[in-house]
């Protein structure tokens, strides 16, 4: 793809783990203050507060979403670096295709990974 | 005459390289008087007036308009003609070819990199009515505030500190470099020309906008006040946009009718016939 595209889609992607992040941050370590979606009171990592995120879709989504957001992002970013030093062009061909197989393999295992949690979670 | 906090004699070091005759550079130092007032150019002059009359540069107009003697003075891209050496302060002047290019010899690099680039990216007005363009007839109306939108990256002199400055340009010679890039945008910004489409073709693919990280290095050393590294972050910004269909193509310029009826000021010359 071309690399306007693929630029939009890093900066994209820059945003999306901007506000994920963010969410996970406000919802982990600042509990203290916000004491936001953890549903059975005390710590965020406490076992029944793990099940309840667990249990939701929506949390789910957000996991995958942000695993595709920092894969693509971080990947990306890697290649432009990698670009950089000017390797042959059969090289940034392979280059392309390694950083595409292992995104994309790091997706569906994350994804698997964070489709069972939520099925162990539902029937706990 | 005072000399400010420079000594009568200076030391001018110098980068040297013939390519063929020599296996890599060497440094070489020439001690020269110093006079108050001397630009690096000055200095080289004197060298080659004095000690050495092989030693090669490019110079032209030395009042920082040509864009020719760009080089490396004391470690940092500049015009050896529009540096004092009072300013720099060191009684030893280092001076080294540009970064980032072959060199031709001695202190002239060959910048054909950089005008290749530069021509890639039609660097000029481009739109459909070329009759009017080859003949005009009319001008072109254009606000002061559309005017503004490019002004300042129409100051570029060509003279390539900032392609010497970029790290970028440093490792990846795909990359169009500053000059390239902000004269595209200069004329993708310009409201009589249409040809974001046509560069877009070029700007699109690596050679794009894309590796700039805004090290600001070239804004930092260019001696026009041009600010490459803003150029491309807005540059960015439109292509951006245009990627997700977002960007607002403005209204083309068009031939402006002569104003009828209107009575001359008296008092007011013509203007002189066209020469070209
Ligand atoms: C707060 C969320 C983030 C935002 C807003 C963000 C934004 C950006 C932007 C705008 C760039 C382009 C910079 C440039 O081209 O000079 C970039 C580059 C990069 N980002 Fe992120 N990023 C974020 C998080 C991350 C994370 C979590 C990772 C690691 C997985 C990451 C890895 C990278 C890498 C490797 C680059 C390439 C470095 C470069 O091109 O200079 N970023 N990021
Ligand atoms: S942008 Fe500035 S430094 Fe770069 S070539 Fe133009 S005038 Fe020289
Ligand atoms: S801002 Fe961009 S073009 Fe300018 S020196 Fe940095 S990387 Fe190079
Ligand atoms: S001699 Fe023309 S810019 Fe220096």
């Amino acid at each position: 793809m071309r690399d306007q595209k693929l630029w939009t889609w890093h900066l994209a992607a820059g945003a999306i783990i901007l506000f994920l992040l963010g969410l996970h941050m406000a919802i982990m370590h600042l509990d203290a203050l916000l004491g936001i979606f953890n549903p059975a009171g005390g710590h965020p990592i406490d076992w029944a507060n793990v099940v309840a995120r667990g249990q939701s879709m929506a949390f789910t989504m957000n996991y995958i979403l942000l695993l595709g957001a920092a894969l693509f992002h971080g990947l990306y970013g890697l290649r432009n670096i990698l670009f950089e030093l000017d390797p042959a062009p059969p090289l940034k061909k392979a280059l392309s295709w390694v950083l595409i197989l292992v995104g994309v393999g790091l997706f569906i295992f994350g994804t698997w990974a964070a489709w069972v949690g939520h099925q162990v979670a539902s029937i706990t | 005459m005072s000399n400010g906090n420079l000594p009568e004699q200076i030391v001018f070091r110098i980068r040297r390289f013939a390519p063929g005759r020599d296996k890599e550079p060497v440094w070489k130092e020439y001690p020269i008087a110093y006079e108050v007032g001397m630009t690096v150019l000055d200095g080289l002059w004197k060298v080659k007036e004095t000690i050495d009359p092989t030693l090669a540069w490019r110079a032209s107009c030395r009042m920082g308009v040509c864009g020719s003697c760009g080089m490396l003075i004391n470690g940092k891209a500049g015009l050896g003609c529009n540096t004092q050496i009072a300013e720099l302060g060191t009684a030893v002047v280092t001076v080294a070819p540009l970064a980032n290019f072959p060199i031709v010899r001695d202190l002239v690099p060959d910048l054909r990199p950089l005008f290749d680039a530069h021509t890639a990216l039609s660097p000029y007005i481009i739109r459909a009515d070329t009759a009017e363009q080859e003949e005009p007839t009319r001008e072109y109306y254009q606000s002061a505030e559309q005017m503004e939108a490019y002004l300042q990256f129409s100051y570029c002199i060509k003279c390539a500190c900032c392609m010497a400055a970029c790290p970028t340009c440093a490792t990846d010679p795909v990359y169009s470099g500053p000059v390239a890039l902000a004269q595209a945008h200069r004329y993708n910004t310009d409201t009589r020309d249409d040809g974001f489409e046509v560069r877009k073709e070029v700007l699109a693919d690596e050679v794009g906008p894309w590796r700039c990280h805004f090290a600001g290095e070239c804004s930092r050393v260019c001696p026009k006040g041009v600010d490459p590294a803003k150029a491309i972050q807005l540059m960015k910004r439109q292509l951006v946009a245009d990627a997700l269909g977002l960007r607002k193509k403005p209204p083309l310029a068009q031939p402006v009718e002569k104003p009828e009826g209107i009575e001359r000021r008296p008092g007011i010359p013509e203007a002189p016939p066209p020469t070209v």
